[in-house]
């Protein structure tokens, strides 16, 4: 539990959140990142090898 | 005698279902090899997170709002339903992106596309009350913003975002059914229609 509790204090929460404001483009840091891990969770699933498609392909 | 059990709307309805979507296509045995990428899982991790999402809803639903606060189970359940929904609008935004650049209309599955679509749409306005339903200073927050926005539009005359108890109705009853039944008739036309190939298959598969 101590373990989490130290994790937790990695991110400071207190006082100001974070932005990023570029012309029309207004959004948190935080929703940036969730933005930029689903960018390379999707480029990890287009290239990728999925296990066992070589053997599928051949028993095709 | 025949004659009139063959007009039964349950005979009817029973041909008609087995007819479109026998057994071995409902619940099939393989897929084709092109399924074998992690683009495809997607689907069924949306599914997942989404099953998840209704099981600690239901939990939710039994203890109520005094416990999610102040229980450290509840707090555990309160997060379990928060990062279900958090997977599952990650994991559908990724299968959204997937099916778009790979055109997942064609070949007569307009219907799975638009359910699909809809059932997305759905999603956020049940993420949506959810967020207004919360009991905190949170969803007091987000209640008292959003009330603007939706009174511009008209709609606040019947979807009034201050009222808790029609937020909650809405949360947990209303949206939920609609998103269940949904996915379930998305999840059939994928089965009727199945996966869409990519673009470069040469099994005649694609249209």
């Amino acid at each position: 539990m101590a373990f989490l509790w130290s994790l937790a204090s990695l991110i400071s929460l207190e006082g100001k959140g974070h932005y990023i404001h570029w012309h029309f483009i207004y959004l948190s840091v935080a929703n940036f990142i969730v933005i930029l891990l689903m960018v390379l969770v999707f480029l990890a699933a287009l290239f990728v090898p999925f296990p066992g498609r070589a053997s599928r392909k051949e028993s095709k | 005698m025949s004659t009139t059990i063959e007009r039964q709307w349950t005979t009817r309805l029973r041909k008609r279902a087995t007819g479109k979507l026998p057994p071995e296509k409902a619940l099939p045995d393989t897929q084709p090899a092109y399924v074998a990428s992690w683009i495809y899982v997607f689907g069924v991790a949306t599914i997942a997170s989404f099953v998840m999402v209704i099981l600690s809803g239901f939990i939710l639903a039994l203890r109520g709002p005094q416990w999610w606060h102040v229980s450290s189970v509840g707090h555990f359940v309160n997060s379990l339903h928060l990062w279900s929904v958090e997977i599952l609008f990650f994991s559908m935004v990724i299968h959204l992106w997937g099916k778009f650049f790979m055109a997942a209309w064609r070949g007569g599955r307009t219907m799975t596309w638009m359910t699909g679509v809809v059932t997305f749409l759905v999603s956020i306005a049940t993420a949506f009350t959810g967020y207004a339903s919360q009991t905190n200073f949170d969803s007091q927050w987000i209640t008292t913003q959003a009330k603007d926005g939706i009174n511009a539009t008209g709609a606040g005359s019947f979807f009034n975002v201050l009222n808790l108890g029609q937020m909650l109705m809405w949360h947990i009853v209303l949206l939920p059914l609609v998103a269940v039944l949904l996915t379930a008739v998305h999840v059939v036309l994928v089965r009727l229609k199945g996966v869409v190939p990519p673009f470069d298959d040469k099994t005649g598969a694609a249209k």
